[in-house]
């Protein structure tokens, strides 16, 4: 998933001569890439096909094969006004989870300064996050918030606020989301950015520092915008991953269907993919999952194409 | 400066800290003891909440089919990853560009438009609620794929081409060239594959539901939703979860930075 745009499909090298195919070589060839070709072609590539096919069918209460149905599963997914909310929720989380970009960066550049001690050591701690299972992480988060017996909420009272009930309250269930995705992919982000900035040739900074630049002017005049083909790949990749966001609203909202819908908040934290579980593995209605996740298919293809779009505005390249 | 940096990066660390330490010290504590306000922190050091998780899932058994899971997918795509990347990135075949770019379009495509017709071959093949429903389809990766052909591209050529011209057929290649120095990019894709299929949540929860058939995370989230409110039992059973896997981390450490780092530049 997070390579996509760095992709350049290599030119086969080109021969001096014009030499005819060698067929034991070729041969060779299909021969290594059939067990991940066959796979993926079985369980990956055929699947889309056919969940872009199941889109416009339905399957009987009791399986049965699927009858065409035409346009009527994308119809109802637009008078349905769950399938709104969760896309409107979805946008959200995305754009507000975009602030984790910047707050990377600003670590990225300060884990960067030459001769920093214990860089290590921070990294692994920024990172736990990144490897712990998911589920766990919102069970934490979870408790963390509770509104009664939360610590969150007890260090707030101590400087004398009030704090709410964090997931079950429709207002900030949705930030309590942001906030805990945000902490999860830091790690992440601040190990690709500091990557990044080490790519940075340190004469830039030597000479900013004679010109009389501080660190603050350094950091906007030189590490952001050396810094953006990358700030732009991050942004790109955590998009895509916020429009799937599944697991944390699974654990937050109460797990099973019936016990997260007696969640007051539920509906302010259904997201997109949530809504596809529900509808295709849990009301066991595969045509309408389908056209649910061919929508996500277009939202993705929709962000990302006018995050290319809006790139040429803020991405420099030298 | 270099002060008020450490004070930032100290500030940002607890904060990253502090809701593993939080976590800790409630799994340590009486239910009634968590119920207290305002909270205190030193537990009363209930060890019992840990051998409760073993009581309300069957723990060993999900254990056990986590790491079957997570050994065989990873074996599994070094293998086969490393058997495709090597074809693209040294063998000349027709239509290599093109089944290449068919490898890469799928890392393009969100999972969700693969999973229900995936359910459906599970199911057909009669393979839900079993092993290999978990692992199958995780064999075949093309991430691994891409992410081993950039390492091997970028290893000398002459190489290989010595040991072609004493004869070696590709796949003697593969085995006694390019798998040998190829070991860290190789080892790098191991680490990732095996954290994210530890962690892997929709899939396993989709396919198995019969508990003594469920990965870990798809058990502790079943625990969670029959004992909702057991907070310092289900911060055992959570951290008994991520453990083992955060030990892969802290061991491997530096190969692991290595592969995101891999996945994220140019």
């Amino acid at each position: 998933m997070a390579v996509l745009e760095r992709v350049e499909v290599a030119a086969p090298p080109r021969p001096r001569r014009r030499d005819r195919i060698r067929w034991s070589e070729a041969l060779w060839g299909y021969a290594l890439i059939a067990p991940t070709g066959l796979g993926l072609l079985v369980f990956y590539l055929w699947p889309v096909l056919q969940t872009a096919y199941l889109s416009f069918t339905e399957t009987g209460p009791f399986g049965g094969p699927a009858t065409w149905t035409g346009l009527n599963n994308y119809r109802e997914l637009f008078s349905d006004g769950e399938f709104g909310r969760a896309t409107l929720n979805t946008i959200l989380y995305t754009v507000l989870g975009l602030l984790g970009v910047p707050i990377a960066v600003v670590f990225a550049a300060l884990l960067s300064r030459p001769g920093l001690r214990g860089v290590a050591v921070y990294r692994t701690i920024f990172f736990l996050p990144v490897v712990t299972t998911p589920v766990a992480i919102a069970m934490i988060w979870r408790w963390v918030y509770n509104g009664d017996f939360g610590i969150l909420n007890y260090l707030l009272s101590l400087v004398g606020i009030e704090g709410p009930h964090w997931v079950a309250d429709s207002r900030t269930a949705l930030i309590a989301l942001v906030i805990v995705g945000i902490w999860t992919g830091l790690g992440y982000n601040l190990v690709i950015f500091i990557a990044g900035v080490k790519g940075i040739p340190r004469q830039y900074y030597e000479a900013a520092e004679i010109d009389g630049a501080g660190p603050i002017q350094q950091f906007f005049r030189i590490t952001v915008p050396l810094l953006s083909p990358t700030i732009f790949f991050v942004s790109v990749v955590s998009v895509i991953g916020s429009l799937q966001l599944f697991d944390l609203v699974y654990v937050i909202a109460g797990g099973s269907n019936t016990a997260s819908r007696a969640n007051p908040a539920f509906d302010s934290m259904e997201t997109i993919v949530y809504l596809f579980y529900a509808q295709a593995f849990q009301q066991n209605d595969k045509g309408y999952g389908a056209a649910i996740a061919m929508m996500l298919l277009v939202l993705i293809v929709g962000l990302t194409a006018v995050q290319f779009r809006m790139q040429k505005r803020w991405v420099t390249y030298d | 400066m270099t002060k008020k940096i450490h004070f930032f990066l100290v500030i940002g660390a607890l904060g990253m800290i502090a809701p593993f330490v939080w976590q800790v010290l409630t799994s340590l504590k009486t239910l009634e003891h968590t119920a207290r306000v305002p909270p205190t922190i030193v537990p009363d050091w209930r060890w019992a909440n840990y051998s409760r998780v073993f009581e309300l899932i069957p723990f060993g058994q999900q254990f056990v089919n986590t790491v079957l899971m997570t050994a065989a997918r990873t074996i599994g795509q070094v293998l086969l990853c490393s058997l495709a990347a090597y074809a693209f990135a040294r063998l000349r075949f027709p239509g290599r560009t093109f089944l290449f770019g068919l490898f890469l379009s799928v890392l393009m495509v969100p999972p969700q438009l693969f999973i229900i017709p995936q359910y459906q071959i599970i199911a057909d093949l009669g393979w839900l609620n079993s092993l290999p429903a978990l692992i199958v389809p995780g064999l075949f990766s093309a991430f691994g794929t891409f992410l081993l052909r950039q390492f091997f591209l970028g290893l000398p050529v002459e190489l290989d081409e010595a040991a072609r011209l004493d004869g070696a057929n590709p796949l003697r290649i593969w085995w006694s060239v390019m798998v040998p120095l190829a070991r860290p990019g190789m080892v790098a894709l191991g680490i990732l594959t095996t954290i994210w299929s530890w962690n892997d949540f929709f899939w396993p929860l989709v396919v198995n539901n019969d508990p003594e058939k469920m990965t870990l995370s798809a058990g502790l989230a079943s625990m969670q939703g029959q004992f909702l409110t057991d907070y310092p039992v289900l911060m055992a059973g959570s951290l008994l979860a991520s453990l083992p896997v955060i030990v892969v981390f802290v061991l491997m450490q530096r190969q692991f930075v290595e592969g995101i780092a891999l996945t994220g530049t140019k």
